[in-house]
């Protein structure tokens, strides 16, 4: 009877199964989807979803290359005028041409929220569709940066909207999720934070070129994606070892041992670069308002126990002392060398007694609630309150130290002096769009720096044209940067995924996407 | 009668609005802010403020409230800040996973811990008393992320009769309903069986040295009905106060098996939600919470004339 039982239920299980499309990948990836407009919001699940339903003019390949995507451009002489030109076929999931009035809207709200889209339009003398296919972009003054910025891969890419949805404002968010990428949303199956599907753009035309990085030709192999979230990741470590999912997109290196023995999966790092963790300080208020006093803080840190304690296994992080990332182009260790060796401890008591710190306590807010977060401010904490640091640190939730991050008031009044997050190198490895190196007071990113230097610098690697004389500026920024203690860096780390032994052709890209991607029968 | 059921359903209403005023006041005075969460982590403050004044929340806070008892009362939930999603809607999809796994929970419930409670009355300080006392702990002590783990690697990794996540609904067919919904449901059975065993063990114990039970005997009624007619009836009453509490308490509390077998249920939408400090879906789940409380309290209450026909109403 039990048999019977089994065999009727197993049975009535295989047919649900086969109620879903021929060629489905079923991913758990770092967390829900609920936010779907990607210009509003710099969240990474966001991001992801975008690059499946939306273009992008531009694309880095794997060595941070802009390369043609929708458009192959022109740069005129004097360097002033950049003219984009649509390549034949590509069409909205509505059926309409993509156009240049559509690039246009698009750049145009996307450049209200990015901080790279902010300078470029500052120094934008006219942006217009000169015809359905041609977008020209006239600058007043040379901005060597132009195309890096325009191929960003992450925080935020411009992608292109139907210009309906782009003429919305841009603190607004759109609910027409119309694109002309390689993926359609299916709207009528999505339930936020729990699912969501995508189905294959049967019109979609890829380039002719190879897959390579964010660029290349995006060719999908597969019927449908469907991400499912999953509240606990062991549960998502069941599911794959029972083969009811194909792909977790991030696993806890102590979960690790689960999965390796298993001969159908496979567990490995993704993206080469992965993420930077790094610490920033409140410049308004004691005791970090005082520039030895910051450094102190610098050189009381070591990177390793922070890592350690975060990461465990070495295999995964890297001890890094660049601020713009190491793998990155302006990769550079000028400045870091305590935080890489770990032998500051007496630099940092030296310079806290010529400051005259006089105890104010450090607030440090410590999140408990994101796994990548909650390890690093208890090491730190310690790390600074060796060097004679008074450390305060209180432990919150993630939504409670996103609020109170942006209150400018003093620490003892619901501010605060520290806390800790972590960036997607590519997000960071551009000076002009990293947030840390905002230097104008109240408008720069939490922490408000008052940094006049860090503006020239800025304005001097707009100015450097060819890679060596950039690279010549970002390691002044480096320098600088360091000096004045606008982060400190603690360190990069990439998590390891794991996918089943039927999925194959992952791109290794730092946004995981799933164009190329295969799944055997 | 139907003038009581009207005067319960009536009074529904002042109760739900003091729960309206009290979760609207508690949520603000929460730190957090839903405008963070929606704008990511490269976000400014002057960028913050803006989203904040394009969501309402920067108006004075008996306008927010004003404004979201006008929707109540025309029936609208309000939309999801985070999702743009309409909250009733976001409700609808996921309220019944956590129905469906509540009543086949209590429904399995009843049918193991009645006989249970029973024979363990029954067989007074002997060894099946022992036996069921002894489950009943345990199943009372073990957390369910502890039991939900053991039965996915016993029942689904190790023998593959049933999938370790996922929820399939009714309209699947009752093959793939039941073996999605069996371990999650058999998982907080042991909870809800270990409590109601108890009560009816307790109830029965008491029942069965009551002088009518004696006469009953006396007169040569079968031991099967002086248990079930003369004795269960009689302690029904309480038995079915915890049957009722434990299926409330049972729709408010499904988080951690919602979870650990990945059912999209009400339990994870509430928690994910107030993660997000996202008001209208929270205001609607805690609102929904109690007024199905106030729902099954009336439900017992009207059921107990059946058992005891003493009481009226």
């Amino acid at each position: 009877m039990l048999k019977k039982l089994t065999a009727a239920l197993l049975a009535s299980t295989l047919m649900t199964g086969a109620a879903w499309a021929e060629k489905t990948i079923t991913a758990v990836m770092h967390s829900g989807l609920r936010v779907l407009d990607p210009i509003m919001t710099t969240a990474h699940i966001t991001r992801n979803h975008a690059y499946m339903i939306y273009d992008v003019l531009l694309a880095q390949d794997s060595n941070f290359e802009p390369q043609p995507q929708m458009a192959d451009w022109e740069i005129s002489e004097d360097k002033k005028t950049y003219v984009f030109t649509l390549r034949d076929g590509l069409k909205f999931h509505d059926g309409a041409p993509v156009t240049a009035a559509d690039a246009v809207a698009s750049l145009n709200r996307w450049a209200q929220n990015d901080t790279g889209g902010q300078v470029i339009m500052d120094r934008t003398e006219s942006l217009e569709a000169t015809d359905d296919k041609t977008i020209t972009w006239t600058l007043k003054e040379p901005f060597a940066p132009m195309l890096t910025v325009l191929s960003k891969q992450s925080a935020i890419p411009p992608f292109i909207m139907p210009a309906r949805v782009a003429e919305q404002p841009a603190d607004e968010t759109v609910t027409d999720y119309t694109g002309s990428g390689p993926f359609i949303f299916a709207e009528e199956e999505f339930q936020p934070g729990v699912s969501v599907t995508y189905r294959k753009n049967p019109d979609y035309v890829p380039r002719d070129e190879p897959a390579d990085g964010m660029a290349g030709g995006k060719v999908v192999n597969v019927d449908a994606v469907k991400w499912v979230t999953m509240g606990d990741i062991q549960t998502a470590v069941n599911a794959i070892l029972s083969g009811e999912i194909d792909y977790i997109e991030v696993l806890q290196v102590d979960l690790l041992p689960l999965l390796e023995g298993d001969p159908n999966l496979t567990v490995e790092v993704r993206e080469p670069v992965g993420y930077q963790t790094m610490a920033r300080l409140n410049f308004l208020h004691p005791p970090f308002d005082d520039q030895k006093i910051r450094q102190a803080a610098l050189y009381a840190i070591s990177q390793e126990p922070v890592l350690a304690a975060m990461a465990g296994n070495p295999e995964y992080y890297t001890i890094c002392g660049a601020i713009l990332g190491c793998g990155a182009p302006l990769e550079s260790p000028t400045g870091a060398e305590t935080l890489v060796e770990g032998n500051g401890i007496d630099k940092a008591k030296e310079l806290l007694e010529e400051a005259g710190y006089d105890g104010t306590p450090v607030v440090l807010m410590a999140p408990t609630d994101v796994v990548t977060l909650a390890a690093q401010p208890v090491v730190v904490a310690q790390q600074l309150r060796d060097a004679g640091f008074n450390v305060d640190m209180q432990q919150m939730d993630w939504q409670t130290l996103v609020t109170r991050r942006a209150s400018q008031s003093a620490p003892a009044d619901g501010g605060w002096n520290i806390f800790i997050t972590n960036w997607l190198v590519p997000e960071i490895s551009d000076p002009i769009s990293n947030p840390m190196l905002n230097g104008s007071g109240d408008d720069a990113w939490f922490g408000w720096p008052t940094d006049e230097k860090i503006e020239e610098l800025k304005a001097e690697f707009i100015a450097a044209e060819g890679d060596e004389a950039q690279k010549e500026a970002g390691e002044k920024i480096q320098q600088h940067a360091i000096d004045n203690v606008l982060l400190i860096p603690l360190g990069q780390y990439g998590f390891p995924q794991a996918r089943r032994n039927t999925i194959t052709d992952m791109i290794p890209s730092p946004v995981p996407v799933f164009w190329n991607m295969n799944k055997a029968d | 009668m139907f003038g009581y059921i009207l005067r319960r359903i009536l009074a529904v209403i002042p109760v739900m609005l003091l729960v309206a005023v009290f979760v609207f006041l508690l949520l603000r005075l929460t730190p957090g802010d839903p405008a963070a969460i929606l704008a990511g982590d490269m976000t400014t403050p002057a960028k913050l403020e803006n989203i904040r004044e394009a969501m309402g929340l920067n108006e004075p806070l008996h306008i927010q409230f004003a404004k979201w008892i006008g929707q109540l009362a025309r029936g609208d939930l309000g939309t999801s800040l985070i999702s743009s999603t309409p909250v009733s809607s976001m409700i609808a999809s996921r309220i019944g996973p956590t129905l469906s796994i509540g009543v086949l929970t209590i429904l399995m419930s009843v049918a193991l811990a009645i006989p249970m409670g029973v024979l363990a009355a029954w067989k007074h300080r002997k060894g099946a008393d022992y036996v069921v006392m002894t489950f009943s702990v345990l199943g009372f002590s073990v957390p369910v992320f502890v039991t939900g783990y053991i039965f996915i690697l016993i029942f689904s990794l190790k023998l593959n009769w049933f999938p370790v996540q996922g929820y399939a609904p009714l309209s699947q067919g009752l093959g793939a309903f039941m073996t999605h919904a069996f371990l999650p449901a058999l998982t907080l059975t042991t909870i809800y069986v270990a409590l109601i065993a108890r009560m009816t063990r307790a109830n029965m114990l008491e029942v069965l040295g009551e002088d009518y039970i004696r006469t009953a005997r006396a007169k040569g009624a079968s031991e099967r009905r002086v248990l079930f007619r003369h004795a269960l009836k009689n302690a029904a009453v309480p038995i079915l106060t915890v049957i009722g509490t434990g299926f409330a308490l049972l729709i408010g509390g499904v988080v951690v098996t919602e979870t650990v077998f990945n059912i999209p249920g009400i339990g994870r939408l509430t928690v994910d939600a107030i993660l997000a400090r996202d008001y209208p879906v929270i205001q609607a789940m805690i609102l929904l919470t109690s007024f199905l409380y106030v729902l099954v309290n009336l439900v017992i209450d009207l059921s107990y004339t059946f058992f005891d026909p003493r009481i009226r109403y």
